[in-house]
């Protein structure tokens, strides 16, 4: 009876085998998409521009190695279109197969040589071909067909003759067992039980779940009812049995979960054995086996069997919630989630092992949570430690109930460890739960010991993680690029100039200005700013006064433990003050103490750390005075300007002055415009002059900050504008000699009076000689419809300007050519910035590994080097 | 800027023919970035000044130029209008050529004459008041200088660095006087030829002729120029650079190579006391002299180099590792070497790796030989599987130029992660430092040193490091020992134990 339907697992690599002749590419492109299919025949064209040429058949397999092995890698579907007849060819691809976990599938196209040779006589590029060819084809795949089993294939589907190839009408894609993407939870995982049953019922009461006895009327029935709360699943890691007193009760309350939807089950290395126990397979009853046999003498056969048959069906892993969630007894790497391969299976059971032995005749586990870099959080248990700690997104929960530990739960999505401490030591383990933290201790490293196991990770980051071309996953936008040569750029400025990349949980983004104004005398008004939020819908805007200083952000623990805690920096301070480039923005040691300090207890004062629930806070702020940090600069740069000018142009003038006087043509224009730049080297001196007061002291130096950025388990985009300012207004109350509440006004850009007095308000803040203002959308994300728009735009006064565009800016002549700027460039970069520089904070609230919020901050640095007009 | 040329020869109006221009006339002409405009504010037989008034278009030099390509924030507020510099040169010969070149149509033996003249320069830019003099007095000028304040508001930011010149000459010809300026008056300036492209560049030194040679300050002068024209300066760094107060990493002089190795050196004191940022690598920046040593043969950094590459060779090892292998010095001693078959070197800085490129010639090797070596961009402070797999590894005074606090993470990256077979490391020891006439106590012998280590300190690192990782290690003295502080440099020399 000819099969109509082929059942195939939906991740696999299908071999077709068949003379030439076959039919193999006609029945390939009747069920499988086209890009599903590699073919023997196209790489052959692609190399050698001819299908058919033989001398071409070494690079082309190479090339159709190359692209199956691509295919594979991420996890797709592939068919090999080529005569695959000889073990020696099929070979390599059962290898990849292997290589990549995927299943390897043989379809015989086993047709008559005459039809074969009818096909190919039709064909004009292989009528060239003998039928010697077709029959040693037929030869060669006779021999295959016996041994294609011990090669590796576990699906193979023998189609004999034209008729049973033609049957086939299509491709069931059979759905991978330890694929249960749809399972969103949430979810409540269970570690090592162990057979501690009474630690267990404790621990499902913790978690809310509800556990009675129910009458038993059938040999099937196990007796036990388990409800869990709504919604709720319980996903049990494996190890039920072993060791501890009561592995029966455990497997039954755990069947009884499993049959009723209750919980999933995947297995660990102590179930297996006892199934292969159960299977009648010789096992050594050793490490706790024995107890539990023992344990189950007095049960039932069909307990038993039912136990058999339970064991014998749980799946190696599962990949849950959309591939978010990835659970298995020892853990999996990220090539294996998802995957079938008996090396998926034994990864999962035994994880893996370095081959060597440690002192207490253990073998010493392989570390893949350490090099783990995959998107799937990875709950898994198998190797007893003190304390489940999250490392790059896995977590071990196995905390040796069984052992005199605990017995512990994390649930999904919350992320929130339940534990139930174990009654009694039920077996003593063969090294000690907490051997490394004495060994550390006995090495005197106990700096080190005190750190998580993340932090200490997260002292060497990977040079991979910032090089090339890097694109970044952002929730504002959905990708952000940062090009090669601007990463290199940033390697070194990060390597040679920021602080310890814990420090730098954020960096601010870059801000456009307003489009160019096209009044008389100016270059920027807030007019084009109002009407810019305005076109794009926006209805509040929230203008705030801009201090000219020096943009810094401050990381400030309550003390150096929350640092050393929340961070994994000790001796490091309790806190940084940082620029835009990650630097430090002190360099007298004895300053920043004081001032982190008289900051904290600004804070403390205003009782920050109690309101906000945390003991560490980020802030954006402008630190001022300007020459506090950029002293030389303004000495170097801005100062040495003016100077030139005060001592050249007088003697220009006095020389101008004696050609007028003797009539000379021109000399006289000549003149007034020398006299007009004097003045206007005068005006930019006082421009610069006003932001520069010489810092002796602490209390020469003001912070005026204007986000509450971040503190433990929160960010703050998600309020207004107004809330920052009110709230760190509120802030600036507790020291206004250190802080300084930022000026800010609210505009509902529908209301002109309201428009016009805020323009009053920006013109009067210039004319005194203020830098300008800040126009944000009254929502710290601003967005319109889906997109993003520009989280600010700075409108900066005539006076300010002078600095930016040099003395001369404002002469006839010059500042119509200075109007034709654009803004576009530096706009795009400020999105970029301010979706990265968001994102690379609520991966660091969220708890993420270092590395991931290290690459949006090397992002923002990276852009930071675009090219783009600076004066903007 | 300004310039004017007085003489009171007889008939002074004169000059008019000499320049080549009439005095009853203000002409205007363009130059390249502005306008230069010759006048003369006084023109009697007496006494007749010219007067060479350059007006430069700020806008104009920084529009065109991309979207600030190469510029940071700061370079567009400049000092370029109001003073002498390359620009002036070339208003020079655009002006004045025919007076440069000594011809005279209607007073054809006018050039050769001797005249007393007095030139006013207004202003030039200098590195220190006394070089207009060490400049100009050599070729027989009598010369004055003038500064002021560098802000009147702020007393304590001193003078500024702008001076008016004053030069005078009894008797020389009118052409060897704008030659000396057009030679030397960019050579004042502090290097900021931002907008003269390289040809214009290599005619000013041309223009030194018959003079410069016997010129006491050749060399400074010489290497003003050459500065210049081998200067790359990396747009992108210079951009995130901005608003700092470190200036970019200069680029070194190319005739400083193997082919010619005391070019810096016979000029070493004199870049020292001019320009504390200049091209040398490490002490020489700071200007420090060895009071001990009278004439080194070779700097301390070629020594330690040497001795360095001394040292890995004893060990016979086929993949070497320079960890922050700049512009390639001991890259180059590596190669020579043809047992060893593989060297990486690493620099985290771009423009060190290129400017390597281009001095080991990797373009032209021949395949074998350029199989041997590969440049890469990394950073000792980030784990990097590249640097795995190698006999022995260098880091040649590159500890100090990392703060300490990141030492763990090259401890990591290098020691336990890396983990070559051996390993040096070398560092200044500062004990010796005392040795150094300019170096007031607490201070680096280079601006980027984030410390310097006594012998104890650096054992006690080297120790623990060993101790930590698995490694044997003994520390040397690097150059010669003086009783009591030991030698300039130390080594540590690590060996998988």
């Amino acid at each position: 009876m000819p099969q109509d339907t082929l059942k195939l697992p939906e991740l696999s690599l299908i071999l077709l085998l068949g003379s030439s002749g076959a039919g193999k590419s006609t029945f390939a492109r009747r069920l499988f998409k086209p890009t599903e299919i590699v073919s023997s025949d196209v790489c052959r064209g692609l190399v050698a521009d001819d299908e058919n040429d033989q001398s071409a058949s070494g690079d082309a397999f190479e090339l159709l190695h190359y692209l199956v092995a691509k295919r594979l890698k991420r996890g797709l579907l592939t068919v090999v279109d080529a005569t695959n007849v000889q073990a020696e060819s099929r070979k390599p691809l059962v290898a990849l197969a292997r290589q990549y976990h995927v299943l390897p599938v043989a379809i015989v196209l086993d047709v008559p040589d005459a039809v074969a040779h009818e096909r190919n006589a039709h064909r004009p590029e292989r009528r060239g071909m003998g039928p010697h060819v077709i029959a040693r084809h037929r030869q060669d795949l006779r021999r295959s067909l016996r041994n294609l089993r011990d090669e590796g294939f576990r699906h193979i589907f023998h189609l004999r003759g034209v008729e049973e190839v033609d049957a086939v009408q299509g491709i069931l894609r059979d759905r991978l067992y330890n694929n249960r993407k749809e399972e969103t939870g949430p979810f409540d995982i269970i570690g090592d039980v162990h057979g501690c049953y009474d630690e267990l019922l404790a621990l499902l009461g913790d978690l809310g779940y509800q556990v009675e006895a129910e009458p038993v009327a059938d040999v099937r029935d196990l007796g036990i009812r388990v409800t869990p709360p709504a919604g709720r699943r319980a996903i049990f890691l494996g190890d039920l049995v072993d060791r501890g007193p009561a592995s029966p009760q455990v497997l039954r309350l755990a069947m009884s979960m499993v049959r009723s939807g209750a919980a999933l089950c995947v297995p660990g290395n102590h179930d297996i054995k006892l199934l292969r126990h159960l299977n009648g397979k010789k096992v050594t009853a050793n490490h706790g086996l024995a107890e539990t046999l023992a344990q189950l003498e007095s049960e039932s056969d069909s307990f038993k069997g039912q136990v058999r048959q339970f064991l014998d069906g749980l799946v190696s892993h599962y990949v849950l919630d959309g591939g978010k969630l990835v659970v298995a007894h020892a853990g999996l790497t990220e090539e294996m989630q998802g995957r079938g391969s008996g090396a998926v299976r034994a990864f999962a059971l035994f994880g893996e092992s370095t081959g060597e032995i440690d002192e207490f005749g253990l073998p010493i586990r392989y570390e893949w949570a350490r090099e783990y870099r995959g998107r799937a959080m990875v709950v898994f248990g198998h190797t007893p430690v003190p304390d489940a700690e999250w490392l790059n997104n896995t977590i071990d929960i196995d905390t040796g109930c069984v052992f005199g530990g605990r017995l512990t739960a994390l649930r999904y999505p919350e992320r929130e460890l339940v534990a139930v401490p174990a009654a009694r030591v039920y077996c003593e383990p063969a090294r000690p739960l907490n051997y490394r933290a004495a060994q550390l201790a006995a090495a005197g490293a106990a700096a080190e010991g005190d750190l998580s196991a993340q932090h200490q990770q997260d002292d060497v980051l990977d040079i991979r993680d910032v090089t090339g071309k890097q694109f970044i996953e952002t929730r504002l936008l959905r990708g952000v690029t940062v090009r090669e040569e601007n990463a290199v750029a940033a390697l070194e400025v990060m390597s040679r100039f920021a602080l310890h990349p814990k420090w730098l949980l954020y960096l601010p983004p870059t801000m456009s200005p307003t489009e160019t104004s096209e009044l008389p005398d100016l270059l920027e008004h807030p007019a084009e700013a109002f009407a810019y939020y305005q076109k794009l819908g926006v209805e509040r805007v929230v203008c705030e006064e801009k201090h000219m200083g020096s943009r810094v952000v401050v990381v400030l623990g309550k003390d150096e433990a929350a640092i050393q805690r929340r961070l994994g920096l000790t001796g490091e301070g309790i806190g940084k003050c940082y620029t835009r480039t990650g630097r430090n923005f002190f360099t007298d040691k004895n300053l920043e103490t004081a001032f982190l300090a008289r900051l904290r207890d600004a804070l403390t004062t205003a009782g920050f750390w109690d309101k906000f629930s945390t003991d560490w806070v980020c802030l954006d702020a402008e630190l001022l005075p300007w020459s506090a940090k950029a002293q030389e600069l303004v000495k170097n740069q801005y100062a040495a300007v003016a100077a030139a000018a005060t001592a050249a142009l007088p003697q220009v003038e006095a020389v101008l002055a004696e050609a007028a006087a003797r009539d000379l043509e021109g000399a006289e224009a000549l003149l007034a415009r020398t006299t007009a730049r004097r003045q206007a080297a005068a005006d930019y001196a006082d421009a610069y002059r006003r932001y520069c007061w010489p810092v002796h002291s602490l209390d020469d130096l003001k912070l005026a900050p204007f986000h509450l950025l971040a503190t433990e388990g929160k960010t703050y985009f998600d309020r207004d504008h107004a809330w920052h300012m009110e709230t760190l207004r509120t802030l600036a109350l507790a020291d206004p000699g250190l802080l300084r509440a930022t000026p800010y006004r609210v505009v509902p850009l529908g209301d002109p009076s309201e428009v016009e007095s805020a323009i009053q308000w920006w013109t009067d803040l210039t004319a005194a000689g203020g830098e300008g203002m800040v126009v944000k959308p009254y929502d710290f994300i601003p967005l319109n419809a889906r997109s993003l728009l520009q989280p600010a735009l700075k409108c900066r006064g005539r006076e300010y300007l002078r600095i930016i565009y040099g003395p001369d800016y404002l002469l006839p002549g010059n500042l119509e050519r200075l109007r034709q700027r654009n803004v576009k460039t530096k706009r795009n970069l400020a999105l970029r910035e301010f979706a990265l520089g968001v994102e690379g904070l609520e991966r660091f609230v969220a708890g993420q590994p270092l590395r991931r919020v290290h690459q949006c901050v090397f992002g923002v640095l990276a852009l930071e080097s675009e090219a783009v007009d600076p004066r903007l | 800027m300004l310039l004017t040329i007085t003489t009171t020869y007889q008939p002074a109006t004169d000059l008019g023919y000499l320049l080549h221009k009439n005095p009853a006339r203000l002409q205007s002409l363009e130059i390249t970035g502005g306008q230069a405009h010759v006048f003369y504010p006084e023109a009697t037989a007496e006494r007749c000044t010219a007067a060479l008034l350059l007006d430069l278009d700020p806008v104009g030099l920084v529009r065109g130029r991309g979207n600030g390509e190469g510029f940071a924030l700061e370079q567009y507020v400049n000092d370029r209008p109001y003073v002498a510099s390359s620009f002036l040169s070339v208003a020079l010969s655009k002006a004045f050529g025919t007076a440069m070149n000594g011809t005279c149509k209607d007073r054809p033996a006018l050039p050769a004459e001797a005249l007393p003249l007095a030139i006013t320069v207004a202003v030039v830019s200098a590195p220190g008041p006394d070089w207009p003099r060490r400049l100009f007095e050599p070729l027989g000028y009598t010369v004055e200088t003038e500064t002021s304040s560098l802000d009147p508001t702020q007393p304590e930011w001193g003078n500024s660095s702008y001076y008016t010149l004053r030069l005078r000459h009894d008797g020389l010809r009118l052409q060897d006087v704008l030659t000396h300026l057009y030679v030397l008056l960019p050579v004042l300036d502090n290097d900021k030829h931002y907008y003269i492209d390289q040809q214009e560049a290599e005619k000013l030194l041309h223009r030194g002729g018959t003079w410069l040679p016997q010129h006491p300050e050749r060399g400074f002068i010489t290497r003003r120029y050459l500065r210049y024209l081998a200067a790359m300066v990396n747009p992108t760094l210079a951009r995130l650079l901005e608003g700092t107060e470190e200036e970019l990493p200069e680029p070194e002089v190319s005739t400083v190579d193997s082919a010619s190795p005391r070019v810096e050196g016979s000029e070493q004191e004199s870049t020292e006391t001019v320009s504390p940022q200049a091209v040398l690598p490490d002490e020489a920046t700071r200007g420090l002299t060895e009071s001990t040593v009278q004439q080194p043969r070779l700097s301390l950094h070629d020594q330690r180099l040497q001795q360095v590459a001394h040292e890995i060779y004893q060990l016979a090892p086929k993949r070497v590792l320079d960890l922050g292998c700049g512009e390639g010095k001991l890259l180059r001693l590596l190669l020579r070497q043809p047992k060893i078959e593989f060297i990486r070197g690493m620099d985290v800085s771009h423009q060190a790796l290129s400017r390597a490129a281009q001095r080991l010639h990797l373009d032209e090797l021949s395949p074998r030989q350029r199989a041997r070596i590969e440049l890469i961009q990394g950073s000792l402070l980030y784990r990097d599987e590249r640097l795995a797999g190698f006999d022995a590894a260098a880091l040649v005074e590159v500890i100090e130029h990392l703060d300490e606090n990141r030492l763990a993470a090259l401890e990591a990256v290098v020691f336990a992660q890396a983990r070559p077979a051996h390993v040096f490391v070398t560092t200044p020891n500062a004990d010796y430092n005392q040795l150094f006439e300019k170096l007031n106590a607490g201070e680096f012998r280079h601006d980027d040193h984030r410390f310097e280590w006594t012998r104890a300190e650096f054992a006690a690192w080297a120790t623990g490091v060993a101790e930590r990782h698995g490694y044997q290690v003994r520390v040397v003295a690097m150059g010669d020992e003086v009783e009591g502080v030991g030698a300039p440099s130390q080594m540590a020399v690590f060996g998988l134990a």
